[in-house]
């Protein structure tokens, strides 16, 4: 990112700021996340790291009335919603499958199996649509969910319906271990056009132009004037997730050109060309960061084991059935009464 | 009163659904201009725009996913799925999403999936298939079959009126069959099975298509003098396990039969339930029939491979004979 980015125009520097200052917290967040789980505290963690400007480029470019259909790995994301980081590790350590209310945050909940998230943020477009609100869905998904079924079949549905949703492919070009080119022969951005859109490939570790890609694309949504795709090329730093040994199949040959590609420090540099950044606010966000992670190990900690009966059976239905009521009675009667 | 078709109560119950509910959103293949392949949808196209009543591109599993974000937006979603033999693209959706959704968010998710199911009509490979106990398996789905038109009627009302996601398996065979009734008839609680008719020697169990069946044979046994009482289970998921009891323990003998397979088929709930439940009351095992396990045959073969009343005869005997 020698040049000037394109889309730094409109933003204040404040704002420029600030998309500096969430790289840096996320990123804190994330390391931290991966030594909690080191350390016993999480049973997985799934490391974002590299793939930082992708996530807050996107999520600052979207309207705080506009939701957000997740895979697993946007925690970043949920975090620049205001989720906060320590009651979401709650999924990561086991406590629940949603430890927060998708209404509120307008963020939905994190999805697991590849791309099946992907027609619910068309459907849920669609109803925005219908409801002739001015609201617009953004559903992110990786380079591997392009190749389920579901993901063409959303695409298409979104084409024809023309519902207002951004798709946004973090393109980090590894699923688990096996690289793009194994996922797929041609381009992703260009598979729009089969479907009736616009497709778009940028740079995912340019924040600003994460950001002006997905801005212009919402634009485009909210005018009714469709969906939109963007390739979103970066790179996954880490491994898949905290039970997977990239040296199997990765080489640190493969790396060293993403490194030097880092999105936080390469948009520093520019911050700092532009005399946005010197090194007293560099050190604020570093220790705003330091606090953040502290607070986040601390919520982690202090987070309660909820009770069992209440976890297993109050959210399946709601409106339950007597039996299953029963049954849920015939489980708590099992239970050691708690000291 | 006048005779009401099955597919015209389920018509209507749509109908009333969506003048009721201005969140009520009908969808699938065909259902809009063309009313559905069976016209269980038609006119409603025509009546509430295409904006309520819309045709998909052909893809089942988006269909299911689609109606996953409609909900989550506050729609009721009342998506079709064609046929029964058409479900298995959407398995992943309905199993990982539709039945888990509400537990993951907290969320209501009012879904309605309607499914013609079963088989006799003469069709074609994958358009007679019975896939019930998949989803009765999954927990977070109710899953409903009924057998009558007033039953079809009110058990729609419920569910799409309802929060959670219901599957409800629509038995195409009967789609002609007819009830003397007035529309509307007050929506009906899931869970709740139907004495379809009274008798004291053996408790036959049935559900959705099988239910006439089961009457046909009843009515053949009371005229060889054997007393039989059918059970209309109207929802298998939640199951009315009580009133399977109380017939049980005044027969002391059942019989559950369904069109899927015997292997895992539903009917191996009710009869475990049965020999839990009233092991003292029965004086004969419980025996289930169905569809042999073989893949649904060619439809010249379909008439060996289902339940008709004389099986169900035949099972009678053989319950009373025992012990």
């Amino acid at each position: 990112m020698a040049e000037k980015p394109l889309a730094a125009d409109g933003l204040s520097p404040q704002q420029l700021l600030d998309l500096y200052r969430k790289m840096v917290i996320i990123r804190r967040a994330d390391q931290e996340a991966l030594n909690l789980q080191r350390q016993g505290e999480l049973g997985l963690w799934g490391q974002f790291l590299g793939q930082e400007a992708t996530q807050v480029g996107a999520t600052v470019a979207m309207e705080s009335t506009d939701w957000i259909v997740p895979s697993y790995r946007e925690f970043g994301m949920a975090m620049c919603r205001g989720i906060d980081p320590g009651e979401m590790l709650g999924y990561f350590r086991g406590l629940t499958h949603g430890p927060w209310d998708p209404r509120r945050y307008r963020f939905l909940p994190f999805t697991i199996s590849v791309a099946t998230q992907v027609p619910h943020a068309v459907g849920f477009a669609m109803g925005c649509r219908l409801e002739g609100s001015r609201e617009v869905v953004l559903c992110v998904f990786g380079d591997g969910a392009t190749s389920e079924g579901d993901w063409h079949e959303a695409m298409n549905f979104a084409g024809v319906f023309q519902a207002p949703v951004v798709f946004l492919c973090q393109n980090n070009q590894w699923a688990i271990s096996v690289p793009l080119r194994r996922q797929t022969a041609g381009s992703i951005a260009e598979r729009a056009q089969g479907y009736g859109f616009a497709g778009v490939r940028i740079d995912g570790n340019d924040v600003l132009a994460v950001f002006s890609a997905v801005r212009s694309a919402a634009d485009r949504a909210r005018r009714g004037e469709g969906p939109s795709l963007i390739e979103a090329v970066t790179y996954r730093m880490g491994a898949h997730t905290s039970a997977d040994d990239p040296t199997r199949y990765r080489l640190d040959s493969d790396l060293a050109p993403w490194s030097s590609r880092d999105p936080i420090e390469t948009y520093a540099a520019w911050l700092r060309s532009q005399a946005l950044l010197d090194e007293g606010q560099a050190d604020s966000i570093d220790a705003e960061a330091e606090g953040m992670a502290e607070a986040m190990r601390g919520k982690l900690r202090r987070l309660p084991l909820p009770s069992p009966a209440a976890s297993l059976f109050d959210r399946v239905y709601h409106d339950p059935p007597a039996s299953f009521l029963k049954e849920r009675e015939e489980f708590e009667a099992t239970l050691e009464p708690v000291e | 009163m006048s005779a009401v078709t099955l597919g015209k109560a389920i018509t209507q119950g749509l109908r009333d659904a969506l003048a009721a509910d201005a969140k009520v959103l009908v969808f699938g293949e065909d259902v809009g201009r063309l009313g559905g392949v069976f016209r269980i949808t038609d006119g409603l196209q025509r009546d509430f725009g295409e904006d309520r009543v819309f045709d998909t591109p052909l893809a089942e599993s988006a269909i299911i996913g689609i109606a996953v974000g409609l909900a989550l937006r506050g729609f009721r979603a009342v998506p079709e799925i064609q046929f029964d033999g058409f479900i298995y693209p959407a398995f992943e959706q309905i199993v990982s999403h539709v039945a888990k959704y509400e537990n993951r968010s907290g969320l209501p998710l009012p879904i309605t999936i309607r499914v013609p199911f079963g088989g006799n009509i003469g069709a074609i490979e994958h358009h007679s298939e019975s896939p019930e106990a998949y989803f009765a398996h999954t927990a977070g789905l109710k899953v409903v079959a009924p057998a009558r038109p007033s039953d079809a009627y009110g058990l729609l009302r419920t569910a799409i009126a309802g929060d959670d996601p219901v599957i409800f398996f629509e038995p195409k065979a009967r789609y002609y069959l007819k009830e003397e009734m007035d529309l509307p008839v007050p929506p009906l609680p899931l869970g709740r099975a139907r004495v379809a008719r009274e008798g004291t020697a053996v408790t036959v169990v049935a559900y959705g298509p099988m239910v006439e069946t089961a009457l046909r044979a009843a009515e053949a046994a009371a005229e060889e003098g054997t007393s039989v009482e059918v059970i209309d289970l109207r929802s298998l998921a939640p199951l009315d396990v009580e009133t399977l009891v109380t017939s049980v323990r005044k027969t002391h003998r059942a019989v559950v039969v369904h069109e899927a397979p015997v292997f895992c088929g539903f009917g191996a709930e009710v009869a475990a339930r049965l020999s839990h439940d009233a092991f003292d009351s029965l004086e004969a095992p419980v025996i289930r029939l169905g569809g042999l396990n073989v893949p649904y045959p060619p439809s010249r073969f379909e008439k060996l491979y289902l339940p008709d009343a004389d099986r169900i005869l035949q099972a009678v005997d053989e319950s009373v004979a025992y012990g």
